[in-house]
């Protein structure tokens, strides 16, 4: 069948990963393209996502899809294999209730946390540790947030899983630790080692060279985000 | 059909969250018991129910909890299958669920800020309400409602603007709502509020009017006390 799959991305960013750690472990191929999203986002990025002008977008056979969540389920629904989600509706429910705490409490708080300065720093420093703490209290025991295997909520705390390191290293703060969290850390190591995660993480190195060099660049960029 | 005692939803008259929720209940011919909730004085039922957000809407089947009223749609339409809220296309799922966070993200989540601020704060608010009103304009073409020919989850996550963003324009002094820039959408509006199973479970819009009144006073006096 001729199917074309496009996933617009940037490889530092953990939405776009999320995407990609999804089609590797449905093993469906498609084509990359990586945006210049400070400087220069492309016509094909502001033309499939006239709304946020963001990535990822994922177009499938010329129908884009924007917001990782969203494309997420589009994957999941799309390509039967090797689930994402539970299949039953309340444990579905369950799942998307904590990818969006993810992504509406814990991403913020943590970026704010390493981002930004004074009061507003201190504040999303005590979220943080706040939303991370109710996280860390969802795992009860398990290997992953999706049971024995990595699942859905797994996929969307990439960011807490990998990039949270590399934000407070560079910002020198320390907000995710294991004399604080020590189920939450433990979850991060499996989750790193997880071979189809290892695969489609940036390399730990290069994210932080990023983010100390362009810690200004981002901060505007976000600042002045719509 | 489910026992009256299986489904149970704690809610406030005023909030179109839980308004969400029951008409979606009441779209599928769902029996449920509604239990009010004073928000300004938590039950402990609330708090055992939705300890991370203590908020409503809640539902409660068979002694299973969910919160969050978008996903709490998605529960329901995936509990009960007669009357489908969300359409059968994978793709088509991925736009409602989509233009849906661009109406909760961006439309609602601004004009609250809009409503409850002043000066520059009101204006950025109202200036990305408006802008984000104008991305959604677009989305009916042509059709009665966002769902189709009857109502579905699109018009159900953006119902609130058909009856609660006019008060909000009244009591804040905005004009988000407007015919002249969004007569597509005003249509709509039209047309939803009409429907039968909306219409029995629309607030009046006097006590909305106090209500409004009421808070609003009281977030801008918090504010002054910063």
């Amino acid at each position: 069948m001729g199917e074309e799959l496009k996933l617009l991305g940037v490889w530092g960013s953990p939405f776009s990963r999320r995407v990609e750690i999804a089609l590797k472990i449905k093993g469906v191929e498609y084509e990359y393209s990586e945006e210049d999203l400070f400087h220069n986002k492309s016509a094909l990025l502001l033309e499939y996502n006239p709304v946020h002008k963001k990535i990822p977008v994922l177009v499938h056979n010329g129908k884009p899809i924007a917001e990782s969540l969203v494309i997420l389920e589009y994957i999941d629904e799309t390509w039967k294999d090797s689930p994402l989600l539970p299949q039953d509706p309340y444990e579905r429910a369950i799942a998307r209730f904590w990818a969006k705490f993810l992504d509406e409490k814990c991403v913020p708080a943590v970026w704010k946390s390493c981002m930004s300065v004074g009061p507003e720093r201190e504040k999303a420093q005590e979220e943080a540790l706040e939303f991370l703490s109710t996280l860390e209290g969802e795992l009860k025991g398990k290997k992953f947030f999706g049971g024995e295997t990595v699942g859905f909520v797994d996929i969307v705390a990439n960011f807490v899983g990998h990039w949270t390191g590399v934000l407070q290293e560079m910002a020198g703060v320390d907000i995710l630790t294991e004399d604080k969290f020590p189920v939450l850390c433990k979850w991060a190591e499996e989750f790193q080692n997880c071979p189809v995660i290892k695969e489609n993480l940036p390399p730990r190195d290069k994210l932080l060279a990023f983010f100390k060099a362009q810690r200004e660049t981002i901060t505007n960029f976000y600042k002045n985000k719509v | 059909m489910a026992n009256p005692k299986e489904v149970e939803l704690l809610g406030l008259w005023v909030s179109p969250f839980v308004r969400r929720v029951e008409w979606a209940l009441k779209l599928k011919g769902i029996a449920y018991d509604y239990i009010e909730e004073d928000i300004l004085n938590k039950s402990p039922l609330l708090l055992r129910l939705n300890p991370v957000h203590q908020k409503v809407p809640v539902l409660v089947h068979g002694g299973r909890v969910v919160s969050e009223s978008l996903l709490i749609l998605e529960y329901i339409d995936e509990t009960w299958k007669q009357s489908p809220l969300l359409p059968r296309d994978p793709y088509d799922r991925a736009m409602a669920r989509f233009w849906a966070s661009v109406a909760e993200g961006k439309v609602l989540e601004n004009a609250w800020i809009a409503l409850n601020s002043e000066g520059e704060e009101k204006e950025r608010a109202v200036q990305l309400a408006t802008e984000a009103l104008g991305h959604i304009e677009g989305v009916i073409k042509g059709k009665a409602f966002f769902g189709g020919e009857g109502i579905g989850y699109l018009d159900l996550a953006i119902g609130w603007v058909s009856h609660w963003l006019p008060v909000w324009d009244e009591v804040g002094s905005m004009k988000i709502f407007d015919p002249a820039k969004f007569p597509t959408t005003v249509a709509w509006a039209g047309r939803f509020v009409e429907h039968p199973v909306i219409k029995e479970k629309l607030p009046p819009r006097d006590k909305m009017v106090v209500y409004f009144r009421d808070k609003r006073s009281r977030i801008m006096a918090s504010k002054s006390h910063v």
